[in-house]
């Protein structure tokens, strides 16, 4: 058998060029997943309220990035807010801002969920013995959410990795991106390279995801009770 | 800002088309990520060997991996290596793998909710294997299932705005054409947004109300 052209990934600085596309992609991945969870913890408190108007806006800021699929949301603002304000925001900033505010709706979700699958009578325990506002989140109620909320957020860390994907449809230097670069420089010499090129991100996508959804299982078991 | 009415209606069979080619492409995608789901879950209930390897595999490989690079792969990949096929049936295709997974975990967990004392009063009243499957079990893990497989299939139907990466032209691809080509940012994106809604939320209504429906065959709840 001739040249397979498995070579195309080892030749040059091809590997290299692959690996800073991936950082790109987890970078804004990254950053995402902090912004997100931060605003998402505020958000699962304020879905907590009693108020049915914050209730209805937080509900309905979750079901607009539910039904609009993310992708719609990246050209919305990629095209439409920058034309409407006549700015130009770079592609990885319009990435990390349409990430963290999906990210934030998620998260929200996922928290709140956690602090109303409290039993009640955790709450009502805990201003029995005296305890503060602050100190019952400190001490009894922050301790059982995280426990109940962490499966779920590291699979939501895993699925916004798999969209950061994405981001090559406007315009951001990624991995994909990379990869086409690779492909259409070396197709002639080596017909194959796409298979070979696309194979290994596909790869490595999944040595990424792969360790974050077994972790989220674990914990699910390990916590169940 | 001054909406352009006259070009919207200009564009209104463009995007009429292109809500089809989704409506489509969700449809076949969701009904094959449902037979590939049914088939996986019950090789793993019976936990024939080697199938249920491999269905553990195809269950990680799909689920840890992007919509896009699966694409790329079967649509630029493939076909360096002799497997050609049309965008369409690649779309079809990749919707099917990436749903397939996500099904297939949703009865699993469905099957698994379905009481010991079902199966054993199904055995000792002399059911087969497949009777005891058919008559007994997934009709109760169905409708336990139901609220995942809703939103499993919501989630199809959205994730075919990336096969117009691949040069279909649905919803996406249309739109990006026409931001192209007119420069009318604002009325694609109306539109864009306008023909998910018109898809999504009737079939969100739809998906709720067959859930209230088959809530019947919750035994026990």
């Amino acid at each position: 058998m001739q040249n397979l052209g498995i070579n195309v990934l080892f030749e040059g600085t091809t590997l290299q060029r692959l690996f800073e596309g991936l950082m790109m992609t987890a970078g804004i991945a990254f950053i995402s997943i902090i912004i997100g969870s931060l605003l998402g913890i505020g958000m699962g408190l304020l879905r907590t309220s009693k108020s049915r108007i914050v209730q209805f806006i937080c509900r309905f800021y979750l079901e607009v990035f539910r039904i609009i699929p993310i992708l719609v949301w990246l050209f919305i603002v990629y095209f439409g807010v920058t034309n409407a304000l006549d700015i130009h925001l770079d592609g990885e900033i319009v990435a990390v801002i349409v990430f963290s505010l999906w990210g934030a709706a998620e998260m929200g979700d996922i928290v709140r969920g956690a602090l109303e699958s409290l039993p009640k009578h955790q709450i009502e325990s805990g201003k029995a013995i005296g305890l503060s506002f602050w100190g019952l989140y400190r001490y009894v109620l922050i301790p059982q959410a995280v426990r109940r909320m962490l499966p779920g957020a590291i699979n939501l860390s895993t699925r916004m990795v798999k969209t950061t994907s994405l981001v090559v449809m406007i315009g951001v230097i990624d991995v994909i991106k990379v990869g086409q670069q690779i492909i259409e420089r070396s197709v002639i010499k080596v017909p194959t390279a796409s298979f070979w090129v696309y194979g290994l991100i596909f790869i490595l996508y999944f040595i990424i995801c792969y360790p974050l959804s077994r972790l989220s299982k674990k914990l699910e078991e390990k916590w169940e009770n | 800002m001054d909406i352009n009415w006259q070009f919207i209606i200009s564009t209104l069979p463009l995007y009429q088309k292109a809500a089809w080619i989704t409506i489509k492409l969700g449809f076949w995608g969701t009904l094959l990520s449902l037979v590939i789901g049914l088939v996986c879950s019950i090789i793993l209930y019976f936990r024939i060997k080697v199938l249920k390897e491999l269905v553990g595999i195809y269950v990680e490989l799909s689920r840890n991996t992007p919509l896009l690079i699966q694409l790329f792969f079967l649509y630029f990949g493939l076909t360096k290596i002799g497997i050609t096929m049309s965008e369409t049936t690649c779309a079809i295709i990749g919707l099917a793998f990436l749903g397939g997974s996500y099904m297939s975990e949703a009865f699993r967990s469905g099957i698994e909710a379905v009481s010991k004392t079902q199966i054993e009063s199904g055995l000792s009243i002399g059911l087969s294997q497949m009777q005891l499957i058919r008559y007994v079990i997934l009709p109760q893990a169905f409708a336990v299932t139901m609220p995942s497989l809703a939103a499993n299939c919501i989630f199809l139907f959205k994730e075919t705005s990336i096969v117009g990466a691949i040069a279909i032209a649905e919803l996406m691809h249309v739109t990006q054409d026409v931001i192209g080509m007119y420069y009318q940012t604002f009325e694609s994106l109306f539109m864009l947004v306008v023909a998910y809604l018109i898809i999504i939320l009737p079939l969100s209504f739809l998906l709720t109300w067959l859930e209230r429906k088959v809530r019947y065959a919750e035994f026990g709840n």
